[in-house]
């Protein structure tokens, strides 16, 4: 039944499977309720209402659009002379009704992980099926270059005005790729500030509201002689600490003030919140302004506070070896230290022990900085995207730093 | 089956309205998504007024349990009822209330439901519904009676990206991300609102309001509601086209935040000079 079904979609599985290997999370529900979809015809035979409409049921997160939209055009790129063929792709799906599939074969279907399926690809590719279509491929490796505006080199641009089919407007929609700023891996920007603060409310506690204090109920109503008496009480709310520790100044400058402002729209929510500013790399002094003129003593601050806070260090990592490991080693002409960087860090590795450091830098250049890989090694570190926010504050929840 | 056109009052993509029409031909949730201000609460009302069907609304807070949508059972009523002699409390109907999905499922015809602001919920919300949102049924054990709609109601649910919503939850429904709406729309927008609109005036707003929302750092950007009432301003305060050209009148019906006018104000001179070609764009 699975080969069937497989030969009897033709290609047009590849659509799926271009999307898996885009790295969308679709799941084979979706893919059954979008046949249940072209069954009804609910697309019209129209390659741009079937374009929205299996993106309406495949994708159910805006950052994903512009995956859809590569694996769009990976997909249905080469159909562009017959109408044929789209009619035959899409008569061929008619014929199925109805899915109906038995345990096993759901099991057999949820089995295709992702390496499977790029083998897949990949047979199809070896097999010569795919002769037009490498350099549509090619891409998915190069997804990278595109997003630094390279796309204009794509050739499938120029094809706008060769001819005015409707399915060739799905293909242009696809190819504008209007959502490119959606992707999650970019750095944050002042859009995404407000997803990323909701993924910061993860720190904090669900609201509960009122309930019924049953024992007090009781006391009041017996001391009542049995007349009824309600007592209600606020459930108790867990509150979030979490205080934060900022790089700005030098190559940190640009993100500084899209970090500070992040951070004191969460400050409003976060019942305890301290925020403390560094250059490059933490000493003796807290900074509390960003003009780091205010300061407090590091030590101070260790001995004062509880260890309970969540701490997230924001920051490239990125600086001279020296000003991590020497003492009197900092970037400041005025300013002297007498202990080594590395060691104050390590310090406050030990004092908050649910602690994260958060690099603007891409993780693929991470290896190459020296620095950074000292920093890594006393702090798990993610990237300040959403995605590595989102990971990041997981983690932090999750208290798998006290292991490290 | 019910087509969903869209009505004279709400304009929508076509996108949109296709999403809408598949959602109601599979039976399944839509979700919709969006910038606040594109009009994604406002959808629903107009599905339920093209389609002449009953709207419930289930406005969704950050208390809202996903059992109050089923029902609730007023077990504090009826201890207090116990005191009385007069009170029956022996039937438990008495003291089940339906929630809005409830109200939504007994409901003789099919209902338009909307769920609004799903995300302000309880990240575990949605995954309590999804049961009852898959079958349209849910039982009271208090009474041993299960309510299922007789017909699939249409169920939209808006969310604002606060919280991001489960996967379980997500698959079971359509998707659809309301983009910012171009001019052309935009202007389209604003015609169904002003219709005897001077066309100077709608192309010059339209102008600064764009410009406007292109600040990178804007706190929060002005939305359609926002330009519906900055028009209204403009048009009560008899502003010129010139003038909007000029400067910009009433920018606290645009611009709600005091930073923000403090960004754009002192460069609204600038902009005077501001043309449509992409030499002197790169200037700003």
């Amino acid at each position: 039944m699975l080969i069937e079904l497989v030969l009897e979609l033709g290609m047009f599985i590849n659509f799926f499977l271009n999307l898996k290997s885009q790295g969308i999370p679709v799941s084979i529900h979706e893919w059954i309720t979008l046949h249940k979809a072209l069954s009804l015809n609910l697309n019209d035979t129209s390659l741009t209402n079937f374009y929205y409409m299996a993106r309406s049921i495949m994708i159910k997160n805006e950052i994903y659009f512009d995956k859809y939209d590569l694996a769009f055009l990976d997909t249905f790129e080469d159909i562009k002379t017959s109408d044929e063929m789209l009619e035959e792709i899409l008569a061929g799906l008619k014929k199925i009704k109805e899915l109906k599939l038995s345990e096993e074969e759901k099991k057999q279907l949820e089995e295709l992980n992702l390496d499977q399926v790029l083998k897949n690809f990949e047979e199809q590719l070896q097999g010569g099926h795919y002769k037009d279509h490498v350099g549509g491929n090619k891409r998915i490796g190069t997804g990278g270059r595109s997003t630094q505006g390279a796309w204009g080199y794509n050739p499938a641009g120029i094809r706008i005005g060769q001819g005015v089919s409707r399915h060739k407007k799905a293909i242009q929609v696809a190819e504008k790729r209007t959502f490119q700023n959606y992707d999650n891996h970019k750095t944050l920007d002042t859009r995404q500030m407000k997803v990323a603060l909701s993924h910061l409310r993860a720190l904090l506690p669900m609201g509960e509201g009122e309930e019924l204090n049953l024992e007090a109920t009781i006391d009041a109503s017996c001391k009542n002689a049995g007349e009824i008496e309600l007592v209600w009480q606020n459930k108790e709310k867990k509150s979030a600490k979490v205080v934060l520790f900022m790089d700005v100044g030098g190559s940190m400058t640009p993100y500084a003030e899209l970090v500070e402002r992040l951070f004191s729209a969460a400050s409003s929510q976060i019942s305890k919140f301290k925020h403390f500013y560094f250059h490059n790399c933490l000493y003796q002094d807290l900074w509390t302004n960003i003009e780091r003129n205010q300061s407090i003593s590091t030590s101070d601050f260790f001995k004062n506070e509880d260890n309970d806070y969540k701490a997230i260090i924001i920051g490239d990592a990125e600086m001279a070896p020296s000003e991590l490991t020497w003492a009197n080693g900092a970037v400041d002409y005025w300013y002297n230290n007498e202990i080594p960087g590395i060691v104050w860090l390590q310090k406050l590795k030990d004092k908050f022990k649910d602690i994260i450091w958060l690099n603007p830098l891409p993780q693929k250049s991470w290896d190459y900085i020296h620095t950074v890989n000292l920093v890594r090694d006393i702090f798990p570190m993610f990237e300040l995207t959403l995605d590595g926010l989102d990971e990041g504050i997981k983690f932090l929840m999750s208290g798998k730093s006290k292991l490290l | 089956m019910d087509y969903f056109k869209g009505t004279s009052d709400y304009v929508l993509s076509p996108g949109l309205r296709d999403n809408v029409n598949v959602s109601i031909a599979l039976g399944r949730p839509l979700i919709v998504k969006g910038e606040p201000g594109t009009g994604k609460t406002l959808l629903a009302h107009s599905i339920a007024k093209s389609l002449g069907k009953n709207f419930i609304i289930w406005n969704v807070k950050s208390t809202t349990k996903a059992k109050e949508g089923l029902y609730v059972y007023d077990t504090v009523q009826r201890l207090n009822d116990a005191r009385f002699k007069d009170a029956d409390i022996s039937d438990i109907k008495k003291y089940i209330k339906l929630g809005k999905l409830g109200e939504a499922f007994k409901a003789d015809k099919q209902v338009v439901l909307l769920i609004d602001e799903i995300d302000k919920a309880d990240i575990e919300f949605p995954n309590d519904l999804l049961n009852e949102l898959d079958e349209m049924s849910f039982y009271i054990p208090e009474t041993g009676e299960t309510i299922k709609a007789k017909e699939r109601p249409i169920v939209i649910i808006t969310s604002n990206s606060e919280k991001e919503l489960p996967d379980p939850f997500l698959r079971r429904c359509i998707f659809h991300y309301i983009e910012f709406p171009e001019e052309d729309l935009m202007a389209e927008i604003v015609k169904v609102h002003f219709p005897d609109l001077e066309k100077k005036i709608l192309k010059e707003a339209l102008k600064k309001f764009y410009w406007i929302r292109k600040f990178d750092l804007l706190r929060k950007k002005p939305s359609t509601s926002e330009l519906v009432d900055w028009i209204q301003a403009l048009i009560l305060g008899g502003i010129s086209p010139k003038k909007i050209e000029k400067e910009l009148p009433f920018l606290g019906t645009l611009l709600k935040k005091k930073e923000d006018i403090d960004l754009v104000q002192p460069k609204e001179k600038s902009h005077y000079a501001y043309r449509t070609s992409a030499r002197a764009r790169d200037v700003y």
